[in-house]
């Protein structure tokens, strides 16, 4: 039986990703900052097959908190299989530009409180010797671009970070993966007019599964944006800078 | 991902503006506009307009996908409306339930079975949707949350179900779901010549079959008509069945094709190879339950074979008296004669279960349903001639399948229609409803 720890359970790819596992009958502790939401993430689960649901409420950016959380969590559960940190927000480009205090609650919200939460748990990992620590990062870490750099950096933050985790926890026999989706259709981009480059949640929770259970490094979901990103990393400062990107 | 805000028939093409609904605790989203209205969607699986709203925003029901509560012990079932029957079947079933009442696809949302009142092939048995469900929780434009059930506000659960989506938004409804012992079926299929065989078969099968419904050759030479084959089942029983495997392939056809391959030459080939099939002789087979309920659903899209002009399905109840099977025969006769390429013909005799929906299309009689290819103005004029048939004989026609039935039709068809009206919403309406309420 598989034990799962997932911060921001209430996200759109963090519920599709949690019904392939309920599906398996896994137990779950999921973390998210809406209590009712969060309880109808659980009962969902439950539902589905789902062996149990344990459940915390937390702001991601309520940094004190995390390590009695985590602690309380080894408790409940004994010892993690699979952690995977979903929560982040989409910040608003152009109010960061005119607010440093909002482009700091981003950075918050995307990158630091990712990286306490990452602290605390590689160190549990690391002692249990296994499990694997995902989390979703984004493909819009991979270059900085006008449109949205404030959340662009704060996700190449999480991936950079986590490439370094990967390295140190090689020899403990953590898996360590690094998850790059593309465009989403979730709440998060509701606001954005669809387009053929779009996905489903469900679909990038298949990628997800799957890149847990072949122990896979990074993944660009779907794969294609593999490719999008890869022309986007290569052309030079010289050319992009003129772009409008 | 183009957008999925089309009805089945793909007629008519709006452009239609629509927000997702993804927490049933939300309140409706605020619109800057507050003359215009708002229309829940499901999953698009009604033919026509009702499911559309011209210039008004549609709830898009589907982000409410999550389960509450399931008793394997009860079969007592709780989840948010825009769980697919699709997904409900696939938790119960190996579980040991099934849905009271489905429809010929597995592809419809709680919410759209609910406001569409559906049935299925045992209504002479089952009755509705509608008199499974226990109990459900409407938002309202105005904020209110009402959980409605037959005995908490009563008004509303009964205008709610079959109430085309225009009373609120279901959030959630509870369920009672069926006893079975796996996932097969036992169906037979028996070749009948003509109408008068169907209504023989139909009364003989309906005390020992749980499920019966005939498909009728529409394009069957005139000597011929009314041929069909008859179609009865029940749930395997327990033990010794072998429990057979659904095929997990599914074909689809990707894009509207520009022109019809559904025509009438088409449809003769297929028809009548479809009739002459060779049938099991030795009585019942064993049959999975998607093919058996669901056999459209192994061709994804298949409604864009019809290409881009789309098309009507016309579905009509009439008693079951002489008159009415005469207007049986009579549409039948037009559907063949006429400029009109029928493909489908369902056939099926109603029971007497009463639905608790006030406006619900099903009561006791027998049905028709047909689709008609869109030809444009004869289309419509022909099917305005089978709506004459049809009130001639007392009977009605299917809202959540119609595109363009009259004001005058409608009303006469649904003589209460103004309990709906004034349990509607305010800011709600579709096109349907603005077309046959209108003076
Ligand atoms: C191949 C095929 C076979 C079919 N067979 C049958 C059959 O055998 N018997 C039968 O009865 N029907 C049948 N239908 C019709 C279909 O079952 C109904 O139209 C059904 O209501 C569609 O559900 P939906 O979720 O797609 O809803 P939609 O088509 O999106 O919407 C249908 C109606 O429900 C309302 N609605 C949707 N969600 C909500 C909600 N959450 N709250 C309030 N209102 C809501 C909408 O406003 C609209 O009025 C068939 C359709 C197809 C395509
Ligand atoms: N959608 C995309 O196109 C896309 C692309 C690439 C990467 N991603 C990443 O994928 C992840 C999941 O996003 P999604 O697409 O599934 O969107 P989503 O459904 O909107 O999920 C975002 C989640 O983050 C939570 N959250 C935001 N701020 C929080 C905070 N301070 N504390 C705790 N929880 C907080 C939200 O909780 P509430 O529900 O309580 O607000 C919500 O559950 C995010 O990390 C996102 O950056 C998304």
């Amino acid at each position: 039986m598989r034990r799962i720890l997932i911060f921001g359970a209430t996200s759109a790819i963090a519920q599709a990703t949690a019904r392939l596992f309920a599906a398996h009958g896994a137990t779950f502790f999921l973390v998210a900052r809406h209590g009712d939401r969060l309880q109808a993430v659980a009962d969902d689960l439950l539902v589905r097959g789902a062996a149990q649901v344990a459940t915390a409420i937390l702001d991601a950016s309520d940094y004190d908190r995390h390590p009695a959380l985590i602690e309380e969590i080894y408790q409940r559960l004994g010892e993690l299989g699979i952690v995977l940190i979903a929560h982040g927000s989409l910040a608003d480009q152009k109010a960061c530009e005119r607010s440093f205090e909002v482009t700091r609650r981003e950075f918050e919200t995307n990158a630091l409180s990712v990286i306490s939460l990452l602290t605390h748990l590689a160190n549990r990992l690391e002692q249990q010797g296994h499990g694997t620590l995902s989390v979703i990062s984004s493909v819009a870490g991979d270059r900085g671009r006008q449109s949205n750099y404030v959340y662009g950096a704060a996700k190449a933050a999480v991936t950079t970070f986590m490439e370094g985790l990967r390295n140190r926890l090689y020899k403990s026999g953590v898996h360590v993966l690094t998850i790059k989706p593309g465009l989403v259709d979730s709440p998060m981009t509701a606001r954005f007019p669809k387009g053929f480059l779009w996905t489903r949640p469900e679909v990038v929770a298949r990628g997800i599964h799957q890149a847990i259970e072949k122990r896979k490094d990074v993944v660009y979901l779907p794969w294609f944006w593999y490719l999008v990103m890869g022309v986007i990393r290569a052309l030079p400062e010289a050319v992009s800078k003129k772009m409008r990107l | 991902m183009p957008h999925r805000y089309h009805p089945w028939g793909r007629y008519p093409r709006w452009p239609q503006a629509a927000v997702r609904l993804n927490w049933r605790d939300s309140a409706l989203p605020c619109l800057s506009d507050p003359t215009r209205n708002y229309l829940p969607f499901g999953n698009g699986r009604s033919y026509g307009d009702s499911c559309l709203t011209p210039g008004g925003v549609l709830l898009d029901a589907r982000g409410l996908d999550r389960f509450m509560a399931f008793d394997p012990a009860t079969g007592i079932l709780r989840c948010e409306a825009g769980v697919l029957l699709s997904e409900i079947l696939a938790q119960v079933v190996p579980r040991g339930w099934f849905l009271p009442v489905v429809p010929g696809t597995q592809f419809v949302t709680v919410g759209g079975a609910i406001a569409n009142d559906i049935h299925g092939k045992n209504h002479h048995r089952a009755g509705t949707f509608g008199c499974h469900v226990r109990c459900f929780e409407i938002l309202r434009s105005d904020g209110q949350r009402l959980r409605c059930s037959p005995a908490a506000n009563p008004e509303w659960f009964r205008a709610t179900i079959g109430g085309l989506g225009l009373t609120g938004v279901i959030l959630w409804a509870e369920i009672a779901l069926k006893r079975i012992s796996n996932a097969a079926t036992t169906v037979e299929v028996i070749r009948f010549p003509a109408l008068a065989k169907f209504f023989e078969l139909s009364a003989e099968s309906d005390r020992d079959f749980e499920y019966t419904v005939a498909w009728i050759d529409c394009m069957a030479p005139g000597n011929q008509r009314g041929r069909g084959l008859f179609m009865r089942a029940n749930h395997a029983p327990a033990g010794g069945c072998l429990s057979p495997k659904a095929k997990k392939h599914r074909v689809s056809i990707p894009v509207d094709l520009p022109v019809a391959v559904i025509n009438r030459w088409s449809a003769r080939v297929f028809d009548s190879l479809h009739y002459h099939q060779k049938l099991n002789s030795r009585g019942a087979a064993v049959v999975h339950y998607e093919p058996f309920f669901f056999p459209l659903d192994g061709i994804g899209y298949w409604n864009r074979l019809y290409g881009r002009r789309g098309f009507f399905q016309y579905q009509c109840v009439v008693r079951h008296t002489e008159e009415g099977r005469t207007a049986i025969e009579d549409i039948l006769q037009c559907a063949a004669g006429g400029q009109s390429d029928s493909f489908f013909g369902v056939l099926k005799v109603f029971g007497n279960r009463p639905s608790p929906g006030r406006l619900s299309f099903p009561r006791p009689g027998i049905t028709l349903a047909l689709d008609f290819l869109n030809r444009g103005k004869p289309t419509l004029d022909f099917l305005e001639r089978l709506d004459q048939i049809v009130a001639a004989a007392g009977g009605a026609v299917n809202p959540s399948k119609d595109a363009r039935m009259s004001a005058a039709s409608f009303k006469r068809f649904y003589p209460n229609w103004e309990i709906l009206e004034n349990l509607r919403d305010p800011r709600f309406s579709s096109g349907l409803w603005q077309r046959v309420t209108q003076e």
